[in-house]
């Protein structure tokens, strides 16, 4: 398009690169976190679950952190409630995502079953990257949906390659993991009040680690959030505006939006 | 069936239901200034304490370990606005590396 416009700057791509970087982001995330899924799958058996269960978990289910709960507590001798119970614990901060999430995803039908079941830290923190609701909606897809790809290819290559497989942090994927969470997490700190928020949330998270059950001190953590937020506003820290990206790319808009 | 089986499935829908709830809150109180202060401010203090677990948890202790190398390596990476692709990678490798040299 020959449009008289100015070129932009280096650092800020056209809204339509921005969207082929998120989704190229959400592929990344999906194989960075897909691949976690195979200690899942060997420690599922490991534990004394079947591959079928394993992959019930990961196929329905659908939340790393509640699915390792689940296991710990079977592999360690608990009782199938007391499972149960310790990944329900853990899946509560994925109704928080969805508080958060809900202006930016299209409702009902089968797209809203779908938008729930993808909800959980991955592409709840990859649509929180984005600036406007095209950016969120393609992180939150594309991250939700290679996740789910990967995820469940490799529970069901842990599950049947079993004790064969070496430990992923062998490779680094734990390390990875945490990479990827300051990666996003990076963009957001822009501001001075962002970045207490994360730091205090760290804090406390890591504070409550040898005092609450697992779950729980993420989400001890979210209360950060909660009294950030009730604080009476002393700037315009978090006016509507304050995720708005600054840069010239808002001339570029109408190219895009069709 | 087994009682194992029986404590997957449910546990399983349970959590669909848990993702489910969140997008029920109706729109308007979403929209009051309060809350949706506090729905912008929550990515950032969720991810802060991942950040946190993730690095430096295991289990119910605070363990410091390679991982902590890594994600050093990708908050440089990060300051030298490397891709993402780039920092993911560039904290496996560290911790993998060190590992395997038997450091951490």
């Amino acid at each position: 398009m020959a449009a008289p416009s100015p070129a932009p700057p280096p650092h800020a791509p056209s809204p339509a690169a921005r969207l082929r970087t998120i989704r190229r982001t959400g592929l990344s995330i999906g194989l960075a976190t897909g691949l976690y899924g195979i200690s899942f799958g060997a420690l599922a058996t490991a534990s004394g679950l079947d591959p079928w269960q394993a992959m019930v978990l990961s196929a329905v289910m659908f939340t790393g952190g509640s699915q390792f709960a689940f296991v710990g507590v079977v592999g360690g001798g608990g009782s199938a409630l007391g499972a149960a119970l310790a990944s329900l614990l853990l899946g509560i901060r994925n109704t928080l995502y969805g508080l958060v999430l809900a202006p930016s995803l299209p409702r009902g039908g089968l797209r809203g079953a779908a938008r729930a079941h993808l909800t959980i830290d991955e592409s709840a923190a990859l649509a929180a990257s984005g600036s406007d609701d095209e950016e969120r909606r393609a992180g939150f897809w594309s991250a939700g949906v290679w996740v789910f790809v990967f995820w469940n290819l490799f529970t069901l290559a842990g599950a049947l390659a079993g004790q064969h497989i070496a430990d992923p942090s062998a490779w680094g994927l734990d390390a990875a993991a945490a990479g990827a969470f300051i990666a996003l997490l990076w963009p957001r700190l822009r501001r001075g009040d962002a970045v207490v928020i994360a730091v205090a949330a760290a804090f406390v998270a890591l504070v409550t680690t040898p005092l609450l059950p697992a779950g729980l001190p993420v989400l001890a953590a979210a209360l950060v959030a909660v009294a950030a937020g009730l604080l009476p506003a002393r700037s315009a820290a978090a006016g509507p505006s304050s995720d708005e990206d600054p840069g010239p790319q808002a001339a570029d808009d109408q190219e895009v939006r069709r | 069936m087994s009682l194992l089986w029986v404590a997957v499935i449910a546990a399983s829908v349970l959590s669909f239901v848990q993702k489910w709830i969140g997008y029920q809150a109706p729109q308007d109180v979403l929209e009051r200034p309060r809350i949706s202060r506090i729905t912008r401010l929550l990515p950032i203090a969720l991810l802060g304490a991942l950040v946190a677990t993730q690095t430096a948890t295991s289990g119910a202790e605070i363990v410091l370990d390679a991982r902590l190398a890594g994600l050093g390596v990708a908050i440089v990476l990060l300051v030298l606005r490397a891709p993402f692709l780039v920092v993911v990678i560039g904290a496996a490798v560290t911790a993998a590396g060190l590992r395997a040299l038997g450091w951490a």
